[in-house]
């Protein structure tokens, strides 16, 4: 008898003491706000734009990018990227052509249109904001010789 | 009765239906002007669902439709010229427009990409003909700081000064997308840049 009531009383008290316990350890990125509030409205930042482009951290980086690109569209259709930076279009615009590499296939092979794997362009190359990072890097590149 | 008195008498006569005739006149083209600018709003472009679904979405994820300063520009500023004689020939030619709303040609999302480079390529057509007359209704070189500009618009603008250069040239799908294989096309027929 003595055993159940005691059994009984540490369950329900762990039971008590669960959520909270769960809750300390994680926290969703929003803070402790309830699903349907909005959340926490962080300071817009202006684009950092760069004339000459950004310098590059390593020497296979994807350049980012050093211009507005909010009027751009890139979809299965049309790739207004392209506009400026391809083949035909790059001199008159005064922009830098795409990679020779943007022209391979992932056999190696040379193609005369755009590779497919690198027809949606912002998933290397993206602009800038002068944010803090949120997280810290030593990264340094080779010497280059 | 003299013959003078009897014209006398049809003056008399005529004058009613001289009046009548001012004042039916006046109505008629009041009803005229009033269908006339019916037809020039944002409302009735995109009664059409054929309007509405396709160039309409696209339209208002742009700046003519909401950016800094407020400013907007709706389908009938950059589609109809603003002077009437042209603005009729425009709407004279929408009778076009209403047989292909009745036949169905573009009434699903499916069909009206099939035809939008056609389409498309009409309109940088009259653009190019017109110099761009529509956006000039609002943008002129002459009024554009290019110090203010990225370089890479200021550039091509002062290029395009120069060499007397029209919007279209280059300002192409700047309110719709643009459909597959555009460029090739445009530039076959002398329209690109
Ligand atoms: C209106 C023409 C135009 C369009 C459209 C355009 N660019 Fe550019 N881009 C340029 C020009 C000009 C430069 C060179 C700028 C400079 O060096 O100051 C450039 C530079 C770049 C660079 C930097 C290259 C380097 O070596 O530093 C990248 C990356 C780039 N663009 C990517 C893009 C992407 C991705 C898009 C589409 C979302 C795009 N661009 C759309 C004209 C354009
Ligand atoms: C899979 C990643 C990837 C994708 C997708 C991609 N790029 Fe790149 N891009 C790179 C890398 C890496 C480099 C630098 C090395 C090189 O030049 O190949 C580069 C270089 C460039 C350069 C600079 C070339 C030079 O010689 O300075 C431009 C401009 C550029 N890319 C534009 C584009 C555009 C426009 C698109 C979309 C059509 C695109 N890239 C898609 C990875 C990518
Ligand atoms: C009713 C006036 C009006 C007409 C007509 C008009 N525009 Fe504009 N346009 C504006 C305004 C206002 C802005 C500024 C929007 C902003 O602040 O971003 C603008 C912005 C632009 C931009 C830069 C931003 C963007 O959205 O791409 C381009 C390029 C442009 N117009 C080209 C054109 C061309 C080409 C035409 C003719 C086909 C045209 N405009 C017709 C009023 C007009
Ligand atoms: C020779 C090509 C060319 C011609 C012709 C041309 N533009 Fe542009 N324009 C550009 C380029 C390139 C840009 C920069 C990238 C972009 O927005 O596409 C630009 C940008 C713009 C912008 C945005 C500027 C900004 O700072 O955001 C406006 C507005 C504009 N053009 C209006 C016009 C109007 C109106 C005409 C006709 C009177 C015209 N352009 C003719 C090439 C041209
Ligand atoms: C800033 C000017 C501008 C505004 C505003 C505008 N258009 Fe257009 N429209 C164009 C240009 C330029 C083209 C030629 C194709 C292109 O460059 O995208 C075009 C093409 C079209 C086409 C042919 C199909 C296509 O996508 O090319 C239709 C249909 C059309 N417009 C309807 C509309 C309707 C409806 C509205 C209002 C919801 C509207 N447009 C607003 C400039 C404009």
């Amino acid at each position: 008898m003595k055993n159940t009531i005691f059994t009984t009383t540490a369950t329900v008290f762990m039971l008590l003491l669960l959520p909270g316990t769960l809750a300390a350890g994680v926290e969703s990125l929003r803070g402790p706000l309830p699903l349907d509030a909005p959340a926490k409205i962080f300071p817009a930042k202006k684009q950092q734009k760069a004339e000459g482009g950004f310098e590059r951290g390593w020497k296979q980086q994807p350049p980012q990018i050093p211009h507005e690109i909010d009027k751009d569209r890139i979809s299965l259709r049309e790739n207004t990227c392209l506009k400026c930076h391809s083949k035909e279009n790059h001199e008159k615009e005064k922009a830098p052509e795409v990679g020779e590499s943007h022209y391979v296939d992932r056999t190696g092979k040379k193609l005369t249109k755009i590779s497919q794997r690198r027809w949606f362009c912002n998933q290397c190359h993206v602009p800038q904001v002068d944010a803090q990072p949120l997280v810290g890097t030593t990264f340094e590149p080779l010497p280059q010789k | 009765m003299t013959s003078l008195q009897m014209e006398k008498m049809a003056g008399i006569a005529r004058l009613p239906l001289l009046i009548a005739g001012i004042v039916v006149g006046i109505l008629l083209w009041g009803s005229f002007n009033w269908a006339l600018e019916m037809t020039n709003t944002e409302k009735f472009c995109i009664s059409c669902h054929e309007m509405e679904e396709n160039v309409y979405q696209e339209y208002q994820e742009t700046g003519h439709f909401s950016n800094r300063t407020g400013v907007r520009a709706t389908c009938p500023d950059c589609h109809v010229p603003r002077e009437w004689i042209h603005k009729v020939v425009r709407k004279i030619r929408a009778t076009n427009e209403l047989y292909h709303k009745l036949v169905g040609t573009i009434d699903t999302p499916e069909k009206f990409e099939a035809n939008r480079l056609e389409l498309a390529m009409h309109v940088w057509k009259t653009m190019k003909e017109t110099d761009s007359r529509e956006c000039r209704n609002c943008h002129d070189f002459d009024s554009m700081d290019l110090e203010k500009q990225e370089p890479r618009a200021a550039d091509r603008h002062e290029e395009a000064m120069d060499e007397g250069k029209t919007c279209i040239d280059c300002h192409k799908g700047i309110t719709h997308h643009l459909p597959e294989g555009w460029e090739e096309a445009a530039r076959a027929a002398g329209l690109q840049d």
